[in-house]
């Protein structure tokens, strides 16, 4: 069957623009997936929840052309086994092991090494499924992970953290290196798992987008927006313009802020300072005037259920976009200066390289996946209020390697910039805030916004009274650091700082 | 070359003109004469993220920026623990971490403060305790001062760090004191 009848027999899901659901059973989860895949369709997500009757309920999001499909397949029981997709969709391998660990269902044939439990808790605990808490907290042990060994003559291990040397999240990359050259890297990741989808079902509907924000915290707009986005849906609210618009500003604020927060720190990690003086100097007047508008560098709490917590004085946005409108002749001095430092070049050029063909097979997404010819952008694709206004342009380039991904980041700050301007002169008048109609219990809402890194995704499902019964939310990172592992393969040891920064994957939005 | 050093001449010296500085430019001196003062040498910061939402890091790293300039006043971020005489602790502290924050704290050679940053640090925040967090950053290891904010500005960073180094300083920059810290060995 083709891709697109699977599109044609689901029904429509709550909240984001092109989203639809569809029950299935085990052999139609398996022949769909294939089916999308034939069709170049991506896995986006893959998670568990406790099915209202008893059992439980898998959930898989897939995007392709006619938008995203979330299939459904209901399981007696909190262990049994599914069908697996890691064979068709790379990425389900890591997502299929979080699901185990988490939520108790397992995938046939899945590597059955535990994903985000270390020794934190009892393997007998499912935290999403099993009802209290561990009475006792376990001591602090390191447990005894199963890496991968490499052999032969002059093989030998570096295992770095979970305590990185910079000021940066924790995880532990285990590389088999001969001489300087990389053989082999195996991520372990899941040190920064706080519990935070077991959370969310502690908070009621209302406030949960607190915590949505705090996911990754340098993509707080586009969880929040994504929360909120599923919320609102399931309540049939429809957004204030005045309140996308400027849900729109924010987000490519934040867009901005890390685009020029990395391009500084890629400067300085191939040994040019003067990248990251000049960059951080810009971001830093770009976080006050943020702050001066929208009352936060970083807006943890600005995008909330109904619209958004700030309606900016018409002066302080004015000179945001003063600010935007200049910010591109500072920008582009500066990569003028990049483009012709040789030494930057000689270590950009050819670092880390991802080809199209690899990051089609693997699922490689967002701004690492445009950096290697995989075209997508919700922005664009898949547009909500006000993008289909607005009408941003797709950057993209097809080398994959650093120099490739700086590139990208160059020319979306740019486009991010016009679009700031863009939004300040056009911004409806209005309210900045809808009330919120009671969710019926048992609605299931979709968000999915184009953050920084990449599409970011949300799924509510509502419980009775205004709780929430499951929330997942799912960041790009998760296809993206399975692909890091091939990146660096082939390049020098020094070199994986640059090649990593290029990528700059979220541990805390993947850790959850 | 020529592009670079022109950049640079044009830039000139950014380095706290920018309004509502006075706080942050004084604040930045007195730290500095404090760590002389005390410690007769540079100041030298450990930050560790013990199950952070990156948020923290962010305008960790906002310190190092040429307005801020830490690093320009002989405070410097530093690559291990044993190099260091204070932990800059971001938080909540997951359980996964828990075992190599204390292995950091351990590493670190005494006399070593510890400043918690951001909500999370200072009392688990949105994430609370639970089967995966162990909450606040003094649950974990004792905690000098706590600085408040999601995130906490970088002037607020720096105003925590004076006060671990000089409890009880006469600048109106009072220290929070933390129970755990009064068992410290």
């Amino acid at each position: 069957m083709a891709a697109h009848k699977w599109f044609e027999l689901a029904g429509p899901v709550a909240g984001a623009p092109g989203v639809s659901g569809l029950e299935v059973e085990p052999e139609q989860w398996s022949a769909a997936a294939l089916d999308i895949a034939a069709a170049g369709g991506r896995l986006v997500a893959l998670w568990a929840e406790a099915a209202v009757g008893g059992g439980a309920m898998l959930r898989a999001a897939y995007a392709a052309e006619p938008g995203l499909l979330i299939l459904s397949l209901g399981l007696a029981d909190h262990r049994a086994e599914y069908p697996a997709l890691h064979e068709i969709y790379p990425a389900a391998g890591r997502m299929q092991r979080a699901v185990a660990d988490l939520s108790g269902p397992v995938a046939r044939g899945m590597d059955r090494r535990p994903w985000l439990r270390h020794a934190a808790w009892p393997t007998g605990f499912l935290p999403l499924a099993s009802g209290a808490q561990p009475e006792a907290p376990m001591a602090a042990v390191v447990d005894d992970y199963q890496f991968v060994r490499v052999t032969g003559d002059g093989v030998h291990e570096i295992a770095v953290g979970p305590v990185h040397a910079g000021i940066i999240e924790p995880g532990h990359f285990r590389f088999s290196v001969v001489g300087e050259k990389l053989l082999r890297l195996e991520e372990r990741l899941g040190y920064v798992h706080k519990g935070i989808e077991r959370r969310f079902a502690d908070m009621p509907l209302t406030s949960a987008h607190a915590l949505a924000a705090r996911v990754s915290g340098d993509s707080a707009v586009a969880f929040s927006w994504a929360y909120c986005q599923a919320v609102e849906g399931m309540a049939r609210t429809a957004l204030p313009p005045r309140a996308a618009w400027l849900r729109a500003l924010a987000l490519e604020l934040e867009r901005l802020a890390n685009h020029l927060g990395d391009l500084g720190a890629l400067g300085n990690d191939a040994g040019f300072a003067f990248g990251l003086s000049q960059f951080s100097r810009l971001k830093e007047s770009l976080l006050r005037l943020t702050e001066a508008a929208l009352g936060q560098r970083y807006l943890m709490d600005f995008v909330v259920p109904g619209g958004v917590a700030v309606d900016p004085a018409p002066a302080t946005l004015q000179k945001l976009a003063e600010f935007a409108t200049a910010l591109p002749a500072d920008v582009s001095r500066l990569r003028q200066v990049y483009d012709e430092h040789a030494g930057l070049r000689d270590r950009f050029s050819e670092a880390g390289r991802v080809t199209a063909e690899l990051a089609l097979r693997l699922g490689l997404t967002g701004l690492a996946g445009r950096a290697s010819g995989q075209a997508f952008d919700l922005r664009c694709d898949l547009p909500c209020h006000p993008y289909d206004a607005l009408q941003p342009v797709k950057i993209g380039a097809r080398e994959g390697d650093v120099a490739a991904r700086v590139a990208v980041r160059f020319d979306e700050a740019a486009e991010s910039c016009r679009l700031v301007a863009r939004i300040v002169a056009r911004l409806p008048d209005g309210d900045c805030r809808a009330a919120l109609p009671d969710v019926p219990d048992g609605a299931l809402g979709v968000g999915f916004i184009e953050g920084w890194r990449g599409p970011v995704f949300m799924a509510v499902s509502a419980g009775p009274g205004g709780s929430i019964r499951r929330c997942h939310p799912q960041d790009p990172s998760w296809q993206n650091w399975p692909v890091l592992e091939h990146a660096v393969v082939d390049n020098i040891v020094p070199d994986f700082p640059l090649i990593n920064k290029s990528f700059n994957l979220s541990y805390s939005g993947h850790d959850l | 070359m020529f592009k670079t050093l022109r950049q640079i001449a044009a830039t000139g010296l950014v380095t706290e003109p920018a309004p509502d500085a006075d706080r942050g430019l004084r604040l930045r001196d007195a730290l500095q004469a404090r760590i002389l003062g005390i410690m007769g040498r540079a100041l030298c910061i450990r930050a560790v993220d013990a199950g952070s939402c990156n948020g923290c890091e962010l305008e960790i790293h906002a310190l190092n920026n040429p307005i801020y300039n830490l690093e320009g006043q002989g405070i410097r971020f530093v690559a291990s623990p044993r190099h260091a005489d204070l932990l800059l602790v971001t938080g909540p502290v997951s359980r996964s971490m828990e075992a190599a924050l204390l292995a950091t704290f351990e590493a670190t050679p005494e006399p070593r403060l510890v400043v918690a940053i951001g909500d999370c640090g200072c009392t688990g925040g949105v994430f609370g305790e639970g089967y995966a967090s162990c909450g606040r950053v003094s649950n974990v290891i004792p905690v000098d001062v706590a600085v408040p904010g999601c995130p906490p500005s970088p002037l607020s960073i720096m105003s925590g760090i004076l006060s671990a180094i000089a409890p009880g300083a006469d600048d109106g920059l009072q220290p929070r004191t933390n129970p755990a810290a009064v068992d410290r060995p």
